[in-house]
């Protein structure tokens, strides 16, 4: 009520007035979110630094260490399992997922635009990770799992998709390309709206096939685009965790004890916190320098649309 | 066959294209041809699995084993809902394969209502008001306190999700629904960013008109931004309820405890109590179709919304 009051006076006398008041009302628009932005964000953040030169573990207050967390995770052979192993995911999971997800998008694009389609492709991407993996963990069950059911068909034998080693990263990668591949057409299919249809129509005219214009029109305008996409979903596979505690339990033999597992279960399991919290910095630094080395190899700012 | 003159007329820049025939027709037609085939197939194996899905949820635990190759269900039976709802005896579950534990769905369907309903509203309106702030009034330090919460957008969780379960532990809120959406509840970064994007294309006339009229900046953002933002507004209502109804990872370390215990927590405990050798299955699948309908409905009315807006999230 007080602002509205002043604001009937502050009409008249002109700008320097109203920015005063812009200022109170702005304070109080972004208070909340603000507050929980500093809370949330801004002091975990600096605490999770902190602790991360503790041994911590949440039942006593933490104790000051140093480097040490650093120096043991150089040594801890779990780690480099756990890194080497999320590498494996990332690289199979947005492998595939880019590809397929590129190849849905251009299909989208030149065949049917239809909502229909794009709707369908985009169901999985809906439903919770918790879901999906229990539904794949169905359907690739060993014994009476349709899948293997339909590979016994075909003549090839059954395959212990999560119980395997060498099937089990694979497996949990592609169960996620099944559920992200129709988000990420979509992001792929929002960028190709952006070229413009005369450059294909040229293209035609000069005797270019559907082939040619793909590498010469499509990928060349594409780059900005996939280049953000790429950013996105490799940087949000680093963090696959919900299909691995719900199937393998980074299981069998570490062969899925992915980074966000592992930490998960040093802090929960065995309240490691400082030395957890230590693994979410350098999983943090990871990330940034891939997401950095990204954008300055794939030109992510630059188009070539000019 | 018939589908292929129709979806040529639906775009213009395909039919465009094909006048100059520059192309022999035939091979023309064998490509869109294996094109479709394509399509046809991943929209198959999109849906194929939640078929899967409804099918076991339709059968009896006991007879899937048996009937592992049908594509109908085994023994068909409502015995999964009931036993996952609780409205079965403990008798009739293990008969049917269950385990015979109580299972109470109901209480974690109102938990993951309750917690992405507090989440969403509160998460939505605390930042459209942020996102006016950020795009409609000028005020000293402005693009600096955006720009920072911007960056936020790039730091992965779990690196503030460790000490936050601190911090929520510090503060006794484990196992409560405060605990739970706390977090989330006055702002993301992303909700931020995707609402000050709109409000800013809003034209100032409007609320220049309406301040001329004695209007203050708090009724013009009620009665003028709010109203004339219903479309975007209800896209990001869209994205946080999917968003906070699918997550896993903090309710499982927050909200534990049966009392607050969110469908997706409920699953996966629901899956490690399944009996060593043989799941009960059919339970399993009919609590994730549980856990997935109310999204799916969601879907069903306003899906067009969320497929138009996620071009958004990935180009600004």
């Amino acid at each position: 009520m007080v602002t509205l009051t002043s604001r009937t006076q502050a009409t008249l006398p002109g700008a320097r007035r109203r920015r005063r008041n812009d200022l109170r009302a702005a304070l109080v628009f972004v208070a909340p979110a603000t507050i929980g932005f500093l809370v949330f964000y801004v002091w975990p953040a600096i605490r999770g630094v902190y602790y991360s030169f503790t041994d911590f573990s949440v039942l006593s207050p933490p104790q000051w260490i140093g480097t040490e967390n650093y120096q043991e995770l150089l040594s801890d052979d779990l780690v480099r399992n756990a890194f080497w192993v999320t590498l494996e995911y990332v690289l199979i999971n947005i492998g595939a997922q880019t590809v397929l997800a590129l190849g849905l998008a251009v299909l989208m694009h030149r065949l049917t635009k239809s909502v229909v389609v794009r709707g369908t492709l985009l169901l999985p991407y809906l439903v919770a990770n918790v879901v999906v993996a229990l539904l794949w963990f169905w359907m690739l069950d060993y014994q009476i799992g349709i899948v293997n059911q339909m590979l016994d068909w075909v003549g090839l034998g059954r395959i212990a998709f999560f119980g395997d080693s060498a099937w089990a990263i694979p497996t949990i990668a592609m169960v996620n390309v099944w559920r992200h591949v129709g988000y990420t057409a979509l992001l792929i299919f929002a960028g190709l709206q952006t070229i413009p249809t005369h450059l294909y129509e040229a293209a035609a005219l000069d005797g270019a096939g559907e082939v040619r214009s793909f590498f010469k029109i499509t990928i060349p305008l594409l780059r900005p685009v996939l280049a953000m996409v790429l950013v996105i979903t490799v940087t949000g596979s680093f963090q696959i965790f919900d299909t691995v505690a719900v199937t393998t339990a980074g299981g069998p033999v570490n062969a899925t004890r992915v980074i966000y597992y592992y930490i998960y279960e040093l802090a929960f399991g065995r309240f490691e916190f400082g030395y957890a919290s230590a693994i979410s910095v350098v999983l943090f630094l990871v990330l940034a320098s891939v997401a950095f080395a990204q954008i300055k190899l794939l030109r992510a700012g630059e188009s070539d649309l000019s | 066959m018939t589908i292929l003159p129709a979806a040529a007329t639906t775009d213009p820049s395909v039919l465009n294209r094909k006048q100059p025939g520059t192309r022999p027709t035939g091979r023309i037609s064998l490509g869109r041809a294996a094109a479709w085939a394509f399509m046809v197939l991943t929209s198959l194996m999109t849906l194929f699995p939640f078929y899967w899905m409804l099918r076991t949820a339709l059968s009896n635990t006991k007879s899937l084993a048996a009937n592992s190759d049908s594509f109908l269900p085994a023994d068909l039976t409502l015995g999964a809902f009931q036993r996952v709802l609780g409205l079965s005896t403990t008798a009739e579950a293990i008969a049917q394969g269950g385990s015979g534990a109580n299972v109470n769905f109901w209480l974690y369907l109102r938990n993951s209502l309750v917690v992405a309903t507090t989440t969403t509203v509160g998460q939505v309106f605390f930042c459209a008001l942020a996102a006016y702030a950020f795009a409609r009034l000028s005020w000293p330090g402005r693009d600096k306190l955006f720009f920072a919460f911007i960056t936020a957008l790039m730091v992965p969780p779990i690196f503030t999700t460790l000490p936050n379960f601190i911090l929520i532990k510090d503060l006794g809120l484990l196992d409560s629904y405060l605990g739970i959406v706390l977090p989330t509840l006055l702002m993301t970064p992303f909700s931020v960013f995707f609402l000050r994007q709109f409000f800013l294309g809003i034209p100032k006339e409007m609320e220049e008109a309406a301040m001329i009229d004695g209007a203050g900046r708090f009724r013009v953002f009620f009665t003028i931004i709010l109203p004339m933002s219903a479309a975007p507004i209800t896209t990001l209502s869209l994205l946080t309820y999917i968003a906070s109804w699918n997550d896993y990872f903090w309710p499982l370390l927050v909200g534990k405890a049966e009392s607050v215990r969110v469908l997706t927590v409920a699953l996966g405990i629901f899956r490690s109590q399944t009996p060593q050798g043989s799941p009960d299955w059919a339970g399993l699948m009919a609590a994730t179709l549980i856990a997935a309908l109310p999204i799916l409905v969601l879907y069903a009315f306003l899906g067009r919304r969320i497929i138009n807006s996620i071009g958004f999230s990935g180009i600004k």
